[in-house]
């Protein structure tokens, strides 16, 4: 007779610190380690994973493929140019949160739409929809700035305005830095639980069989557009913590092959993970830049990679590592 | 009055190539279920297609035979779809859907820089043709008689096309490998030949496209994403995979835009996506389209 | 009073009358096997009951409530459940997961996004157990996905059991089988059902396992009920042995 299964307790709390608390520490070191342009390129990295992890849990998770998360990013974003521009507001915490409200806002209104379907055509949606956002921040190009942009200068970090005489980019790789990490670091953890809550459960359920999850009791629709809201507000704060590291803001990040890239990242770590959108995001980072630096058709080099991916290697970085210390533990077994 | 009239024409000219990308969106889909996010890309490279055959090479040529060379950019496309299908999309087909979105993505991003590539970063223009083509007397103001050329092209296409699906025998085999290609398969039908020649169709009706808007505007690097967006709006209200749908969608789309770019221009868009929104709430497959 | 009682319940598809103004019922306790030819609507009725499809006509009485009209999840709230015939689970979750999920929703708490899951060491125990009793628990961090049909149609009982329905529709739930496993799989099923007191219909083809398990029978026939009654008295009916020979043993 088996007894039940205690470890599972265990084993799932225990697995994910092994890699989580090394991760961690290397980040909150390297800084003294590499010089100031690489932390900031970090710091990207790390915004955009908080972008993928938020997109994830749709794709992932619920099994809706989004090609609108430009959407709520650019509004992060743009909120926070708003904010500063016209509110006058210099806190980065308010800017945050201003952010992040606004992106609950707009996923509220397109998740309304877009969860009563799925597939392609939900795809469709989400990519269609994204795009009134862009089209307004030409139109009114008086407020947003066009195509020019908004300029953003450095907000205040914890109460501490900043220092004009301070050299920015030792700033940014510096208090930035940090501050980035914790709210990823946070995000992570947030998300960790949200996954494996029985409401994470229950989008895995919705992902895998709709009509058993119906007939289970759980309310499809609900859930979906829940998932689609935590989704777009952790893409809205990572739009948010972006701007700073950019210094403007501009309609590129509103524009739908910037969905394209937070689906490439995911894809390349490995959607059907937990770590896959980070690792995917961080790497989709460095690629870009070494790309751009490479070659002026660096599109067609991503392009052709992300093509490889979904042709040879489907469960990107992350999942086929996986699946790769699965197979050496089953020959070691032998 | 004849401003209204001229409004009317602007509406159809855009809903002509509309049309023509949209359906071919809707075709292949309606056959095979795949939709092809580089689509756009297609319109795009038959434009740069046509602007450098009747723009670069053949440029002193006279128009009549440029008129000849017009489609080139249709056909030019349609050889990169029959490429295509069988190489990238055919792997595809037993995986889950979300898979062809991403394959074609990364296609798209290859595309725009095989076509800056080609041709580099600059518009290149075929503008000989709409010069030539002079105006017409519209009541007391002039149009350019190129664009009531589109529109006939777009009109005819619409004609032929509906012919062709619906009178062929050709027309027949598609209709039913995309209602349930695995009977369709049992009776004998070459499914994968099938696949490959609605991919060619749908690819040449976005190659036309790009061919037919050359000479009024020139090929420009991003037209192609920029185009699916609306492409996508058509087939979101008129139903995908639904060429009724598509041409529906491309008039309500066409007219409204052309409304919304005289009397509102800030928010023509969001005027089209409203309605898109509406249509989807009390239709939600579309006007055309049918339920999952 | 019965529990489930349908009154000129009808279902049209097309032109054709899948179910044909149905006056069916069930009574508390009763494990009902519902027998007819392929087309004769059981499946039918079972979706029009359990929610799957909406009615074109009449009513449904459950509990002394009339269900017509309540979405799927409400009728999941009201104490109904079931099974599929084609095998419906999550593939990519554990056999665990696959029945906590149950017991989640059950217990209304499979809303929560800020607890884990783990936590709730009650729910593990219960699934653990619910497990035990179908014989799956030695595969019960296994993927849905890959443990063998037969595992697959008790774990698809399980999950709906795990409900705590009152009222359990089993879709044939030995289809696809091969023999030598059916009856283990109607063994096990039987036992829970009985020992539990849940009131059960029993879609089935194998006249076997229908005669042997159930206490009612209902023999359908395009769209309406031939017969009903105990399984001698179906057994000597000359309507249901005429209609019913040749029908294909699943």
């Amino acid at each position: 007779m088996s007894t039940f299964p205690v470890t599972l307790e265990v084993r799932s709390s225990v697995k994910p610190l092994a890699w989580a608390v090394p991760a961690a520490l290397l980040l909150f070191a390297l800084p003294h380690a590499i010089d100031p342009y690489q932390t900031i390129l970090l710091a990207y990295g790390l915004v955009m994973a908080i972008a993928a992890l938020g997109f994830n849990l749709l794709l992932g998770y619920t099994g809706l493929l989004s090609f609108g998360h430009s959407a709520y990013f650019g509004l992060g974003a743009y909120a926070v140019a708003f904010m500063v521009k016209y509110l006058h507001v210099q806190s980065l915490e308010l800017l945050v949160l201003g952010a992040v409200v606004a992106s609950l806002a707009v996923s509220a209104l397109f998740g309304f739409v877009c969860v009563r379907y799925t597939r392609i055509f939900f795809s469709i949606l989400t990519l269609a929809l994204s795009q009134v956002l862009w089209s307004l921040a030409f139109k009114f190009f008086w407020v947003t700035g066009g195509s020019d942009g908004l300029r953003v200068p450095t907000p205040a970090v914890l109460g501490r305005l900043p220092d004009p005489a301070e050299d920015k980019i030792l700033f940014l790789a510096n208090a930035y830095y940090y501050y980035v990490l914790v709210l990823f670091l946070a995000c992570v953890l947030v998300m960790w639980v949200i996954v494996n809550s029985p409401f994470g459960k229950a989008l895995q359920a919705i992902r895998d069989n709709e009509t058993r999850a119906e007939f289970v009791g759980i309310q499809i629709r609900r859930y979906r557009f829940v998932a689609f809201l935590v989704s777009g507000a952790f893409t809205g704060l990572a739009g948010a913590l972006w701007v700073p590291l950019n210094g403007l803001t501009t309609p590129d990040i509103l524009y739908w092959p910037f969905s394209g890239e937070i689906v490439f990242m995911s894809v390349l770590g490995g959607f059907r993970t937990f770590a896959g959108p980070i690792v995917g995001a961080v790497v989709f980072n460095y690629l870009k830049t070494s790309a751009v630096g490479f070659t002026v058709y660096w599109q067609a080099l991503l392009g052709a990679i992300l093509v490889f991916l979904v042709l040879a290697l489907p469960a990107g970085i992350v999942g086929t590592f996986k699946h790769l210390l699965l197979w050496l533990r089953k020959r070691a077994f032998r | 009055m004849d401003i209204l009239v001229i409004h009317a024409f602007n509406g159809l000219l855009y809903a002509s190539v509309l049309f023509l990308i949209a359906g071919g969106l809707s075709l292949i889909y309606g056959v095979m279920r795949i939709v092809n996010l580089a689509h756009g890309n297609l319109f795009a490279f038959g434009a740069y297609v046509t602007a450098w055959t009747v723009g670069s090479v053949f440029a002193g040529v006279h128009p009549g035979l440029l008129y000849l060379l017009l489609p080139a950019g249709a056909l030019a496309a349609a050889a990169v779809g029959a490429i295509l299908e069988p190489t990238l999309l055919r792997p595809l087909y037993r995986r889950a859907e979300e898979y062809q979105l991403l394959a074609t993505f990364g296609l798209l991003m290859i595309l725009e820089d095989v076509m800056r590539f080609l041709w580099g970063p600059y518009p290149l223009s075929g503008s000989t043709l709409f010069e030539k083509a002079g105006s017409v007397s519209i009541g007391g103001s002039r149009y350019p008689t190129y664009n009531l050329l589109v529109i006939g092209i777009g009109g005819l296409a619409a004609l032929f096309l509906w012919a062709f699906v619906y009178k062929t025998r050709f027309g027949v085999v598609l209709r039913a490998t995309s209602q349930d290609m695995r009977r369709a398969s049992a009776l004998g039908v070459n499914v994968n030949r099938v696949y490959v020649e609605a991919f060619t169709i749908g690819c040449f009706m976005a190659g036309l496209a790009g061919a037919i808007v050359v000479p009024s505007q020139s090929a420009v690097l991003g037209m192609g994403v920029d185009a699916l967006v609306l492409a996508f709006v058509v087939v979101v209200i008129g139903g995908l995979g639904s060429l009724e749908g598509a041409l529906v969608g491309a008039l309500i789309v066409g007219v409204v835009r052309e409304i919304g770019i005289s009397v509102f221009p800030e928010i023509e868009l969001a005027v089209l996506y409203l309605i898109a929104v509406i249509v989807l709430l009390v239709r939600p497959a579309g006007l055309f389209g049918r339920a999952a | 009073m019965n529990l489930l009682q349908t009154t000129q319940l009808t279902k049209y598809f097309g032109n054709t009358h899948a179910v044909d103004a149905v006056d069916f019922a069930i009574g508390e306790g009763e494990v009902l096997a519902l027998i007819g030819s392929n087309g004769a609507g059981k499946t039918s009725l079972v979706n029009l009951i359990s929610g799957l499809l909406r009615a074109d006509g009449g009513r449904i009485v459950f509990r002394g409530i009339d269900i017509t009209a309540l979405s799927v999840h409400d009728r999941i709230r009201a104490g109904i459940a079931r099974s599929f015939q084609l095998v419906n689970l999550f593939d990519q979750l554990t056999l665990l997961d696959n029945v906590a999920l149950s017991i989640f929703s059950r217990e209304g708490m499979i809303g929560r996004l800020l607890s884990l899951a783990n936590r709730y060491r009650a729910v593990w125990e219960e699934a653990f157990e619910i497990l035990r009793q179908f014989g799956l628990e030695t595969r019960s961090s296994l993927l849905a996905g890959g443990i063998s049909q037969g595992e697959r149609k008790l774990l698809d009982v399980a999950v709906a059991y795990a409900l705590r329905p009152k009222l359990l529709f089993l879709d044939e739930p030995t289809s696809g089988v091969g023999t030598r496993e059916k009856a283990p799989i109607m063994d096990v099923v039987s036992a829970i059902v009985r020992s539990k007191h849940i009131t059960a219909v029993v879609i089935e083809h194998d006249m076997d396992v229908v005669f042997r398990y159930s206490d009612r029978i209902v023999a359908m026939h395009q769209g309406t009920i031939l017969a009903s009654g105990t399984p001698d008295e179906i057994r000597h009916n000359e309507a249901v042995t005429t209609t019913l020979i040749g029908a294909p043993d699943a």
